[in-house]
């Protein structure tokens, strides 16, 4: 073993890194203005904002065809495309985000300037995530992340329902943030290392037959319990049953704008690095760790499902939904094959798109505030305005998995890959699953095409704007549904795999 | 190594002192003094006032704030130490890291100040 | 030997405290036996030749955190009498249970995975530390952990904007107040500048206008 101290510099190779300088210079100098001109509005702080995301999304856009090494800064950053497709992913909710907050914060009078620089290092842990290739980084972004999205859920402070989200979010949080570093810790005594690639290194030693025994590890046991460890700190995050006790709660007392950020910027960034963790690291150990995932995967159908059927709120019922998601996206992650990933980081993509503008339609129904959010309130809400109640259809539809949305695309996709896996039994239940899901999914629409409406008024207060950080998804929505082909011939290639397809022999 | 130990073996020595000889004194304490009690006796000693009402009392939320900012800057001095011993032999880059640390966390203790956090209004 | 012996001293005295601090009734007194916890902790990274974490731990862990708790708790009230009862029956078994098993797990996970040694590798002092250890560490986090060093930075200064918008919205916002229930078109009373808006004293933070510490009430 070379002494730690000995090892150099490694050199600063910052250019993998430039979204997250961005964003994280962006959030600084929001909170410099913040500071240093007191009176200014929000709306100049949210344009900032924005153009940061951007330029964040321009940074990594540019990473797309890096040619330096594959791992920089140490081992800790990994520059591959996996990294950029799930930051461009993250970057576009973000954005969306950002119109979605300056129009609830605007109306409901609650704007604060730590608003957008919290948005922005959450946003700049969420792409941390997707490319770090070190167990610290993850560590690291996934707190910055939960840290600056525990504040935004708790942001309308003088809702009760916003405090008490924000309390059960953290204690929960905080929780599985003890489990992921007592998982990160035995991964390091278990190989001696944290770098991903370096423990899927070390463990390949252990189990290959034809080393002597007892060099490094006599056994992966202990390396099995860190990964359960790991998998329950990323399991809390992405909510998967039954982890997924703060979801329903958190997502419901949040401001409906942060619902709509965290619901698709967590997912995806948790799942980014679930699947570059699991891939990569214990990729050794899939045979291990596929059996317990494919049980995670049913019982988070089964369970968001049937209790999304019971909700009358539809914040609560999106909540459950997005459990229900969870697992449709796990069932990917179990298949362990390359293609799973590929299938999962096109289901991500399309449900983060989906899932940010039918919390900004609900936001948009809510008018001002959080009101207007049980079901009763949606009733005619086709017929009172066209645009929302249109726009919320197609969404639904997609999360339901009704072609020709991308959302059925999406679970075709991922139903293979876990077919091909020889899971079928699996696929049964999510098909099940989706049956059931279907019924919630397509109950709201029924209330929104067929019943009178109580109230004859619109729901005011739409902007250009909100108007297209919604319209735009419903658009990519069907877009994908009927071309998907689009995204697919991106993800077709071994370059989109986590660090170009390291641990699938290719 | 065992000489790294025996350079704690005095403090060891100076621990035990110490709390043998509060031991003995509280303990010779209550084995000399006349032990008579009555109600007056036993009451809280309050700077000659009445006691009133319990010992324990809320704290004010504003003490709550300046605990907080001082874990976050105490974490920041914890890394301050290891890079003071090793700045000189690490050289230049070292420095840098260190500047960079400093100014982000000095930009939140400038926005704490800007946000009279950190007046007692 | 001397490692030896302060271990079975010190991993007892840890141990025994940990158990106290879970099932302390008094919040305080969970407290305290943290506090043994953490400097029993602290005393074992000394003698495993780790000089610096055992600095790092009594200054912040059993100094600074301890004093955030002490302040939580003394917000909260100390006599307060949490409800012990259960919600869910048998829970406190299941919960037992689990965590035995779970022990169970992680000591034949270790025992199978690296196994467990009653001595260790090598010298720590001659092999990490090279003589030194506070400049040992910094070798290595200002050298090939200097990324995770700076982003550290980024997650405590987040944790600073948080206790910045906790703090401020002490000053004259109001109490809680459910959006639902306020009158539509109504906008919200913003915040004045200077707080002139007055404080209600039932509802403005814990103890918005409870006077200083050990008033006399």
């Amino acid at each position: 073993m070379i002494p730690a101290a000995t090892l150099p510099h490694p050199p600063l190779v910052f250019g993998p890194l430039s979204p997250e300088l961005v964003l994280v210079g962006a959030g600084l100098l929001v909170m410099l203005i913040d500071a240093l001109r007191p009176g200014n509005t929000g709306r100049f702080l949210a344009s900032l904002t924005f153009a940061g995301i951007v330029a964040a999304g321009i940074a990594a856009a540019l990473l797309w065809n890096w040619h330096g090494p594959t791992l920089v800064l140490g081992g800790m950053i990994a520059a591959d495309r996996y990294s950029v497709f799930f930051r461009l992913v993250i970057l576009v909710v973000a954005a969306i985000a950002v119109v979605l907050s300056q129009h609830y914060l605007e109306r409901s009078g609650e704007y604060r300037g730590e608003y957008y620089a919290l948005l922005l290092f959450a946003t700049a842990g969420m792409t941390l995530i997707t490319a770090s290739a070190d167990l610290i980084m993850v560590f690291l972004a996934l707190e910055i992340l939960s840290l600056s999205l525990y504040l935004m859920t708790g942001f309308s402070f003088r809702r009760l329902a916003s405090a008490e989200a924000a309390m059960k979010y953290f204690l929960l949080g905080a929780f599985s943030s003890a489990f992921f570093l007592f998982g990160l810790a035995l991964a390091y005594g278990a190989t001696g290392t944290t770098n991903l690639a370096g423990i899927a290194t070390r463990l390949l030693f252990t189990l290959a037959p034809t080393q002597p025994r007892g060099v490094l590890l006599p056994s992966p046991a202990l390396a099995l319990v860190a990964a359960a460890f790991l998998g329950i700190g990323f399991a809390f995050k992405v909510s998967v049953v039954p982890f997924h006790m703060w979801t329903p709660d958190a997502y419901q007392g949040a401001p409906t704008p942060v619902t709509a950020f965290m619901s698709a910027g967590t997912k995806v960034a948790a799942f980014a690095a679930f699947l570059r963790v699991y891939t990569v690291a214990f990729g050794p150990l899939t045979n291990d760790w596929r059996p317990i995932l494919v049980v995670l995967a049913a019982l988070t159908m089964v369970v968001g499902s049937v209790l999304a059927i019971a909700q009358r709120d539809v914040k609560r019922m999106l909540a459950y939904s997005s459990v229900a998601h969870a697992g449709f996206i796990l069932t990917a992650v179990a298949a362990g094959t390359a293609e799973g990933v590929r299938d999962a980081m096109f289901y991500l993509a399309v449900y983060a798109v989906t899932i940010v503008a039918a919390f900004g339609i609900v936001m948009l129904v809510s008018v001002r505030g959080e009101r207007n959010l049980s079901l009763d309130d949606y009733r005619g809400l086709a017929r009172r305005s066209p645009f929302l109640g249109g726009g919320l259809a197609v969404l639904l539809l997609s999360m339901a998995g009704i072609p020709p949305t991308s959302g059925f695309v999406a679970k075709v996709a991922v139903f293979s890959a876990a077919v091909r896996a020889g899971f079928w039994p699996l696929v049964l239940v999510a098909v099940l699953a989706s049956v059931v899901a279907a019924f919630f999914y397509l109950r709201l629409i029924v209330v929104m095409y067929m019943r009178e409406p109580e109230v004859a008024a619109a729901p005011a207060g739409e902007t250009v704007l909100t108007r297209l950080a919604v319209g735009l998804p419903v658009a990519a929505t069907v877009l994908l549904g009927v071309l998907p082909g689009v995204l697919f011939d991106v993800l077709a290639h071994p370059s989109v795999l986590p660090l170009g397809g390291f641990g699938f022999g290719l | 190594m065992e000489s790294y130990f025996q350079s704690y073996g005095v403090l060891l020595g100076l621990l035990v002192a110490g709390v043998g000889l509060v031991a003995v004194a509280f303990v010779a304490a209550r084995v000399i003094a006349p032990h008579r009690p009555s109600p007056s006796k036993l009451t809280t000693y309050e700077c000659g006032m009445d006691p009133v009402g319990e010992g324990w009392s809320q704290t004010q939320i504003r003490y709550y704030i300046y605990a907080f900012l001082f874990v976050i800057f105490d974490v920041e001095s914890v890394f301050l130490f290891p890079w003071a011993t090793a700045f000189v032999r690490l050289g230049m880059q070292a420095v840098v890291e260190m500047v960079v640390f400093v100014v982000i966390l000095a930009v939140g203790l400038l926005y704490a100040y800007r946000k009279k956090v950190l007046q007692w209004a | 030997m001397p490692q030896l012996v302060l271990f079975w001293i010190l991993a007892p005295i840890s141990i025994v405290a940990a158990f106290g601090m879970v099932l302390a009734r008094n919040a305080v007194h969970s407290a305290l036996f943290l506090i043994v916890t953490f400097f029993s902790l602290a005393v074992a990274f000394l003698a495993l030749g780790s000089p610096f974490l055992f600095v790092v731990q009594i200054i912040v862990y059993a100094g600074a955190i301890m004093v955030l708790f002490l302040f939580v708790i003394m917000l909260l009230g100390v006599d307060r009498e949490e409800s012990m009862r259960e919600r869910i029956a048998g829970q406190r078994w299941m919960a037992l249970l689990l965590g035995l098993g779970l022990l169970a797990e992680v000591t034949a996970a270790v025992r199978l995975g690296i196994g467990i040694r009653t001595r260790a590798a090598g010298d720590f002092n001659v092999l990490v530390n090279h003589g030194d250890n506070v400049r040992a560490l910094a070798g290595v986090l200002f050298n090939g952990y200097f990324l995770p060093f700076e982003v550290t930075s980024v997650l405590l200064i987040v944790a600073a904007v948080g206790v910045i918008l906790h703090a401020r919205r002490r000053h004259g916002d109001g109490g809680p107040l459910d959006r639902a229930d306020a009158p539509p078109g109504e906008p919200l009373p913003l915040e004045e500048p200077g707080g002139s808006t007055p404080v209600d004293p039932e509802s403005a933070g814990v103890s918005g206008a409870a006077g200083p510490v050990g008033a006399a009430r």
